[in-house]
């Protein structure tokens, strides 16, 4: 039975693959189809599907990659359509961690509402790991969200995330739920007070 | 790189008075409870939100409070049920029998109120000033045009929504984007978001809610205020929004959901107290001027790629670093050349419709651009009102004869050919001249077809002359 522990994240280690590019949008990394889908157990087979038809040398599909779990991405990644699909079909490609210049909002609540770290570094230092990754595949990486550092060949770079996220993260609340319904007689005097919420009665 | 929180000095304004007024608590992640005072769902995002529901064994909180419709996957050509595509009506089934089973209001097909979830909220006066309102929808931003806050959700979010009338949220910066200056005859609120998303970029408002304002906003109808804050999302901005005046009231008044007689004069107090104070401070300022601004037209695979329709695509050279790969990227895709003047590329499809410009005052100003003209010859152009509301409206007012005796096709209510989920799409390396709000490769459902975003009448200017043109030239005295 999974226990609290299994649900903090507070380091993860692994191989990454390096995914270039800016604004890359919801559609691009899951395709409207997905969507189509009455749950996320087909996600991963939408992940990336169009770009990936088109080059068969795609990133997630180099060998040199496979088995890898960290996803180092560009600017703005996740951008366009709320659709959960996108972050889903990563997790269950088996993605542990992003790693970008940054994120699109709502797409980066999705990713921490799964567990999922979408963490931010400068464009300096995104630079150099995109292409010491491209160069050295086999490159270990951990991803320390108690120090905020994400390590690889000797080096610490500085890694930035919402300090409420990154709590949610390690403490294994990342999941509101259970949170948000400890709360409800508060809801219930929140909704006394508004009066909208009481069609406007005198 | 923007991190939320990280100034915060915003006090006084339309959001801040919401934020606190809402806030149930602030939770072990240092994260509020916010309470959502409505959550609007529509055909597919909200499956498997009500699957773990069910596995929960937990119904829903609020009911009274969750409206629900069809639009991103009911065809737009014949609803007859079963529906053809068969994964259309699974899902369709299921939001019907999830409405029902947990007590939630559904406009369906039948019902006539069936739209488009962010045009049919506003019309039915579910949308009010001074509500917190959550969709899974990233353009649910649009409400925000009421003085609402208004965000999009994804689906694990939808879940929290159902069992809590909660999200778990982190406060935003406030941006204030103030536009002034009197807007030429031929451009929109359409052109004005698109300089906006050109001027400050689609990730530019990471962390930020926008507040529009300034006289050119004041000026602006309950549609274009719509229309502006749609397309927020595009901006990266989570919530944009309008504070509430009398054109606000003026339009709510009346509808059905909106609390009539003395309710409303109540209503009215309460909607006129949440607006930014007049000393409101922010975190962050920017001034628009649009009087200088011609019609836009996006160029590129994403709604910042855009440019005045004078004006030549541009050379790589002239932008910086950072943009060059995308810009490379879609002038690729585009089949276009940086240097060339976007006014004359041919087109092969015209559509005016999606949840950003589908309103009976987008319809009324293409139909009075269309009016005694025909669709060039080998452009298929459709019309897809947002709403089966807004359809009976524009067929009273006989717009549907004007686009049809053009040649248009004229469909029933739903998204339609803005997001490829139903049988609307381009189909190969079609170009479409496009009202809607996203340009992104395949979003329009063919991995090769081309997407210029503009404003309806722009569309309805494209779709007669078979081409890109300025439609400030269809003006007349």
């Amino acid at each position: 039975m999974a226990t609290i522990e299994d649900l903090l994240i507070i380091r993860v280690q692994g191989r990454a693959i390096p995914l270039p590019g800016d604004n890359i949008d919801t559609d691009e990394i899951t395709p409207a189809a997905a969507l189509a889908e009455p749950d996320y157990s087909n996600a991963a087979d939408y992940l990336f599907l169009n770009a990936r038809k088109a080059n068969p040398n795609h990133p997630l599909d180099d060998p040199q990659y496979k088995g890898a779990n960290i996803l180092i991405v560009g600017n703005n990644f996740g951008c366009g359509s709320s659709r959960e699909t996108s972050p889903q079909a990563i997790k269950r490609f088996g993605i542990d961690v992003l790693v970008g210049e940054s994120f699109a909002a709502i797409f980066q609540g999705n990713c921490t509402a799964l567990g999922m770290p979408a963490v931010c570094a400068s464009k300096g230092d995104m630079t150099k790991l995109m292409e010491y990754t491209k160069q050295n595949p086999g490159t270990i990486y951990t991803l320390d969200l108690d120090s905020k550092t994400l390590t690889y060949a000797g080096q610490a770079v500085a890694i930035d995330i919402a300090e409420s996220t990154r709590t949610a993260l390690t403490t294994g609340m990342w999941n509101a739920v259970a949170m948000l319904k400890a709360n409800q007689p508060l809801v219930s005097e929140v909704a006394a007070r508004l009066p909208y919420m009481n069609n406007f009665s005198g | 790189m923007i991190s939320l929180g990280a100034n915060n000095i915003s006090k006084d304004t339309l959001y801040d008075k919401m934020f606190d007024s809402h806030v149930v608590t602030q939770l072990p992640t240092g994260k509020y409870q916010v309470l959502i005072g409505l959550h609007l769902i529509h055909d597919v995002t909200s499956s498997p939100a009500f699957g773990m529901l069910r596995e929960a064994g937990m119904e829903v909180a609020f009911p009274e409070r969750t409206f629900t419709t069809a639009d991103h996957m009911l065809p737009t050509d014949g609803i007859e049920r079963p529906l053809k595509d068969p994964q259309a009506e699974v899902l369709l089934s299921a939001l019907e029998e999830n409405a029902l089973r947990h007590g939630i209001t559904y406009f369906g097909p039948e019902s006539g109120k069936q739209g488009i979830v962010h045009v049919i909220g506003p019309e039915l006066g579910l949308t009010q000033p001074g509500m917190t309102i959550a969709c899974g929808d990233s353009h649910t931003s649009t409400h925000g045009a009421f003085g609402a806050i208004a965000l999009g959700v994804g689906t694990t979010e939808v879940r929290y929504l159902l069992e809590t009338q909660t999200l778990s949220l982190d406060r935003l910066n406030v941006r204030q984007i103030n536009i002034d200056g009197e807007m030429q005859r031929g451009v929109f609120s359409k052109d004005i978001i698109l300089h906006i998303m050109r001027e400050l970029g689609v990730g530019g408002g990471k962390g930020f809610a926008y507040e529009y304002a300034g006289a050119t906003v004041e000026r602006m109808s309950m549609a274009e205020r719509m229309t502006l804050c749609n397309m927020s999302i595009e901006g990266g901005a989570l919530v944009g929004y309008v504070n509430p005046d009398q054109t606000t009231f003026d339009y709510l008044r009346g509808r059905e959901y909106v609390p009539k007689g003395e309710a409303f004069e109540r209503a009215v107090r309460y909607w006129k107290s949440v607006a930014s104070s007049p000393n409101a401070r922010y975190d962050d300022m920017v001034k628009i001027n649009a009087g200088g601004l011609e019609p836009m037209v996006t160029w590129g695979i994403n709604p910042g790629q855009g440019i005045g329709i004078s004006g030549r695509m541009p050379a790589l050279e002239t932008m910086a670093e950072g943009e060059r790969a995308v810009a490379e990227k879609a002038y690729k895709h585009m089949g276009l050349q940086p240097g060339e003047p976007i006014a004359g590329t041919p087109i092969d499809v015209a559509f005016i419709g999606s949840c950003t410009n589908s309103r009976i005052e987008d319809l009324r100003e293409a139909a009075s651009i269309v009016q005694g003209y025909k669709v060039a010859e080998g452009v298929t152009a459709l019309v897809v009102p947002g709403s089966q509301s807004v359809k009976r409206m524009a067929e009273a007012e006989g717009l549907d004869s004007i686009f049809m005796d053009a040649g248009f096709e004229w469909r029933g209510a739903g998204c339609s050919m803005c997001l490829a989920m139903n049988p609307d799409r381009l189909v190969g390396d079609q170009r479409s001249a496009s009202a809607s709000n996203r340009n992104f490769i395949n979003r329009q459902g063919s991995p090769t077809g081309r997407t210029h975003l503009m404003s309806p009448a722009m569309v309805a200017g494209a779709a007669i002359s078979g081409e890109i043109v300025d439609v400030r030239q269809f003006y007349v005295g």
